[in-house]
């Protein structure tokens, strides 16, 4: 898909979401993220986070307000014109949602079948994105057999093997021990580095301190953004674990394949 | 790629799904009995038809009180009468021992008896002309007392009738299971689309046309319907040859020749074939459907 650097990724204007009948989760939602940028999305439990990633991710439609990503207006796109913006886009789900029946490997390689990328390209990026998050050796078990973190390791790799433009995270240092969670924030760091634009929803108030990324702040279903306070500190420590750089597959930019 | 090695979906370990190839291979033993009744019905109309609208019987009743040699001529006259009538292509006296065979079923088998027997004379009349029977019988009794022209109509035309209605039930059947069957894959799709909802939705999420999702589904249900469907064929042939041996062992003239001409044989073989796409595209349909009302 091609982007313009002057179209936001994502736009949205007094969005609201109700899931039936029930109550507003979201409330006169306001905000733009714009090419290459990285944001946190905090807040109390219940407040909306999981429902704004949703409605970035196109699982909802918003019940009212403007939703914009890509440039196309989410309300009324045609729902054959969905699968194409979703390729765009990748997500770490909060509890991972591997597909149980199918290997690592599999699961890894689903974005690049479902855009219906050749097996012989499929098996060479896998493999090595696999060799690079260190699941070499679990490449055909499946997800009940990994550990958490190893199933964490596999949702990302799969989240970014078809080079996203818009990669969302929800709650992903959640499960995972604190080393595990700065591994995995390096990985964002550098894909943000490469144009990838990021929204990590958290509840780690020191990692954002730390990462000093725009914060946007939902609460009561409202939202306020206020603006980062980046430093070059965190880009500077080493990856612990990690291999170092990225694997060649993932740094050719957003939308390799598109 | 109808037959897809990979799924993403766990559509193998539904508990329905392992039933649907034994459903289905009921459904096509039944459907392969009532087609194959269909056609051998259908020959059989067709060869009464074509054998017996083109052609007559012309019965002569025996006249005791006079001579042989006058009956023979009677015989002859008559015979002389239906071959100059336009239409007529070959008249031919039956053999007395013929008209004897013909009555063994009341009489017994007997070479000769003394009861005057009527003669009949076959009439084989040109099927492009249509030759009113009524005109020749009115013709023949001017001249001959007792003449009776016979062209089957009236027998044949209620026997034809059954059969097509036989044919009409026949397909009616057909009809029916084919409802059941798309029925059946209409709910097992179903059911596995409720099954895997989370699994579809983590596939839409990442970018899947409905069509890739549906073409696992129809690939799994074509399989399996082609798989029920051999099943069922084979079945229905090893019935269907029983059905023939023993009818073989009647050895009665009664018994029509009921063996399937080649085209039957070939109409039975693709039903496996028909079992997998009606499967298939039920199942692609069904999905297509419903995942329409999702997001």
């Amino acid at each position: 898909m091609d982007i313009d650097q002057n179209t936001p990724i994502a736009r949205f204007e007094n969005v609201g979401l109700r899931y039936g009948l029930g109550p507003e989760v979201l409330q006169d939602v306001t905000f733009e993220l714009k090419p290459g940028s990285y944001h946190f999305l905090v807040g109390p439990s219940g407040a909306g986070k999981s429902s704004l990633l949703k409605l970035m991710y196109l699982a909802h439609r918003p019940s009212r307000g403007l939703v914009h990503l890509f440039g196309h207006d989410i309300a009324t796109a045609a729902r054959d014109a969905l699968p194409a913006l979703r390729r765009s886009i990748g997500v770490v789900f909060q509890e991972y949602r591997l597909l149980e029946h199918l290997s690592t490997f599999d699961n890894v390689a689903l974005p690049l079948r479902v855009a219906g990328i050749r097996e012989s390209d499929i098996k060479r990026h896998v493999e090595e994105l696999l060799v690079w998050v260190g699941l070499k050796d679990h490449m055909s078990a499946r997800p009940p057999t990994l550990s958490g973190g190893q199933k964490q390791r596999a949702s990302i790799a799969r989240a970014v093997i078809a080079r996203p433009s818009l990669l969302m995270a929800d709650e992903p240092t959640g499960n995972v021990d604190d080393r595990m969670g700065y591994r995995l924030m390096h990985l964002f760091e550098e894909l943000n580095k490469l144009g990838t634009t990021i929204v990590v929803a958290t509840h780690n108030e020191a990692m954002v301190r730390e990462l000093g990324h725009p914060v946007m702040r939902l609460g009561a279903g409202t939202l306020h953004v206020s603006p980062g306070t980046k430093t070059d500190s965190f880009a500077r420590t080493s990856p612990q674990g990690l291999e170092r750089g990225l694997p060649h597959r993932l740094t050719r930019g957003p939308g390799a394949f598109e | 790629m109808m037959f897809s090695r990979r799924t993403d979906l766990p559509l193998d370990k539904d508990p329905l799904s392992r039933f649907l190839p034994w459903l289905i291979a009921f459904m096509v033993f039944l459907a392969a009995l009532a087609q194959a009744g269909l056609i051998g019905l259908d020959v059989l109309a067709q060869r009464w038809d074509t054998g017996m609208a083109s052609t007559l019987t012309v019965q002569i009743p025996a006249d005791p009180d006079a001579s042989d040699a006058a009956n023979a001529r009677r015989l002859q006259t008559t015979l002389n009468m239906i071959s100059e009538t336009p239409g007529v292509m070959h008249a031919r006296v039956v053999s007395e021992a013929k008209v004897l065979q013909l009555l063994s079923p009341w009489l017994g088998v007997v070479q000769a008896i003394d009861v005057p027997l009527p003669r009949l004379i076959d009439v084989e009349t040109d099927p492009d002309i249509d030759l009113d029977a009524r005109i020749l019988q009115q013709k023949l009794a001017r001249t001959i007392e007792g003449a009776q022209v016979d062209d089957h109509g009236v027998w044949l035309g209620r026997l034809i009738e059954m059969v097509r209605t036989l044919e009409a039930l026949a397909a009616g059947v057909l009809g029916l299971i084919l409802l059941a069957a798309m029925s059946t894959v209409i709910f097992t799709t179903r059911t596995g689309l409720t099954v895997h909802a989370e699994a579809i939705e983590v596939l839409h999420l990442t970018g899947a046309q409905d069509s890739y999702i549906a073409k696992q589904f129809a690939g799994r249900a074509w399989a399996m319907g082609f798989k029920g469907g051999v099943i069922g064929l084979v079945l229905a042939a090893l019935t269907l040859a029983l059905l023939g041996y023993v009818a073989g062992r009647l050895q009665a003239g009664m018994i029509p020749d009921m063996s399937l001409p080649l085209v039957g044989w070939v109409s039975l073989a693709i039903l496996p074939l028909a079992a997998g796409l009606v499967a298939g595209l039920t199942a692609r349909l069904t999905v297509m459907r419903t995942l329409r009302r999702m997001i």
